[in-house]
């Protein structure tokens, strides 16, 4: 994986006459091994294994319990510019209005579903590879108590954002006056038959994180924060709302990650060999096979035991995975299912693997079974999202 | 005779055979037909195979170009490749051979690192190539770019040999492929 960019240019970066003018930065020196096109970097043919890592030191597990069995989708983020954790208050009602806004426009309306969200930011703590990592931080949108249903009168619960402003304690008294927003809000309130167990419920939930996200760190200056990896779990619509709040805000890009069948293997095997406890489910992989007039879908289940025990019998270093030992165990696979079927999988394409540690398919949907190698898994889908930045 | 030698066998007159190997056959008879459509001076003759070695049973010309193509969405293509490289004699890489990399265009879909194929071609010092065969434009590209080199490897344009044109486009690659 071509993701950690050698910085080779350090001696000769004297020699040119640019760093003369301007100090030379760690980004321009990236710039210019990009534009010489010289950063043709091997892939790291070993890498650490997941261990059972430094969150239980920092966190209690129950707090991060709710991170896990979840489908979260991935993106990929760009750095934040002037993002502070002092002032996520402040940002909580920015986007509450923000998304009040969006919503009275009507532009991202969902059929029978039109809960109004309020969002909550908080730190995650100890979500971070090396003390160098920044604070992972929690986005949630939680379920507004409902409105009242009542004939006229717009009662304070109601909230309707007027240009901005968005402290509901003032919001009902300016509403009343506008009977455009009066005629919006009863209809809505028809809708939201009985919900009252529904309030506060998370409805929408995102975390930012970085993980041993070095490589980026390094060069990037001190008003970025470097949270490259976002995981989202909930309406596609919500997503998009709060991503175009974050990126009018903070000036950053989201992209969507996807994972190719190439690190899917390499998930397939670093998963395999984590030392788990008792097996919560069967390691489980799914080819698709291009053929038309629609495509055939293969579905591979082995029992984990037995994937552990070949896993063991191919692996020789103790907390290192080479890019042999991946190659050998997926072709041990291959070719049992060919010795059976005769088949070559390995002329179609992964697209799902999931072991008790996690499971993962190609489109960027993953979902973390087991709170132990937490930090492991986010930190090689941390390595994929620099990558894919850079 | 299960080992390709590129001397073998007469030259034909104003004839110039390439040979495609890979396991898409359906990219395969594409490309073979996007480079019949070249107009050439010399007379082209295509032949397709899935692996190496061909069977002696079949009266064919002398080979001059043998492109191997790796589809990088196939682990199986790149064993195969590796498995028809040793019916391959020596003298053969002395410019007569080239490598054909295609479906890099889709990230997604690859399962193959690219640095694994550029590994393979500089293990057999031969030129690789990177073409989307899906693509009908890359395609007709590509195709053109064969012809010419077919023709060079088959002797028709005067003053310059295959070994000529293979060490012409080793200088263009990067210094840092010494550190592989």
């Amino acid at each position: 994986m071509d993701s950690y960019d050698v910085p080779e240019s350090t001696p000769s970066a004297s020699s040119r006459p640019e760093d003369y003018f301007v100090g030379a930065t760690p980004l321009q020196k990236r710039l210019e091994s990009i534009r010489k096109q010289t950063s043709f970097i091997p892939t790291p043919p070993r890498r650490k294994v997941p261990q059972c890592s430094q969150l239980q030191e920092d966190v209690d597990p129950q707090k991060v319990a709710f991170l896990l069995h979840k489908q979260w989708t991935l993106y990929s983020l760009t750095p934040l510019y002037k993002f502070s954790y002092s002032n996520l208050k402040e940002y909580s009602r920015l986007l509450n209005a923000f998304i009040v806004a969006e919503k009275q426009k009507g532009l991202a309306v969902e059929v029978g579903e039109d809960f109004n969200i309020k969002v909550i930011f908080s730190t995650l703590l100890g979500m971070k590879g090396t003390q160098r990592d920044p604070e992972a931080f929690l986005v949630q949108g939680l379920i507004l108590s409902p409105r009242l249903e009542c004939s006229g009168t717009i009662l304070a619960y109601c909230n309707l954002c007027l240009l901005g402003s968005s402290d509901p304690s003032t919001l009902a008294f300016q509403v009343a006056g506008t009977t455009g927003a009066c005629h919006h809000t009863r209809i809505l309130s028809k809708s939201q038959l009985p919900s009252e167990n529904r309030e506060g419920k998370v409805l929408w939930t995102g975390w930012f994180c970085c993980i041993f996200g070095d490589s980026l760190l390094e060069t990037v200056s001190e008003d970025f924060t470097c949270l490259p990896l976002f995981l989202a779990n909930g309406a596609e619509s919500n997503t998009a709302i709060i991503g175009t709040w974050f990126q009018k805000t903070f000036d950053c890009y989201f992209s969507p990650l996807t994972i190719n069948a190439f690190n899917l293997s390499w998930m397939a095997a670093m998963w395999t060999a984590c030392k788990v406890d008792h097996y919560v489910a069967t390691t489980e992989f799914l080819w698709s096979v291009p053929c038309s007039p629609q495509s055939l879908d293969i579905s591979y289940a082995i029992h984990p035991e037995d994937a552990k025990a070949l896993w063991d019998s191919i692996h020789k270093t103790p907390g290192e995975v080479t890019q042999e030992e991946v190659d050998l165990f997926m072709d041990c696979l291959y070719s049992h299912f060919h010795r059976h079927f005769k088949i070559h999988l390995s002329a179609t394409r992964l697209v799902r693997v999931s072991t008790s540690v996690a499971s993962a398919h190609t489109d960027g949907k993953i979902k973390i079974l087991c709170h132990k190698y937490l930090i492991g898994v986010l930190a090689y889908l941390t390595e994929l999202a620099v990558f894919q930045i850079e | 005779m299960s080992v390709l030698r590129p001397l073998d066998k007469l030259p034909s007159l104003n004839t110039a055979t390439i040979l495609l190997v890979g396991t898409e056959d359906a990219l395969l008879q594409q490309l073979a037909d996007s480079m019949l459509k070249e107009d050439c001076a010399s007379e082209l003759k295509v032949h397709l195979a899935k692996s190496l070695p061909l069977p002696s049973s079949v009266n064919r010309p002398r080979i001059d170009l043998i492109v191997f193509v790796v589809n990088l969405h196939s682990k199986y293509s790149l064993q195969n490749t590796e498995e028809s490289l040793r019916h391959v004699d020596a003298s053969f890489f002395l410019g007569k051979v080239c490598f054909l990399a295609t479906g890099a265009g889709r990230e997604s879909h690859c399962s193959i690192h690219r640095h694994t194929v550029v590994k393979l071609a500089h293990t057999y010092q031969s030129p690789l190539l990177y073409c989307d065969l899906e693509v009908e434009g890359f395609r007709a590209t590509m195709a053109q770019r064969l012809v010419r080199m077919l023709q060079i490897c088959a002797g028709h344009v005067p003053g310059v040999s295959a070994l000529n044109l293979l060490s012409l486009l080793r200088s263009s690659e990067g210094p840092s492929l010494e550190d592989l």
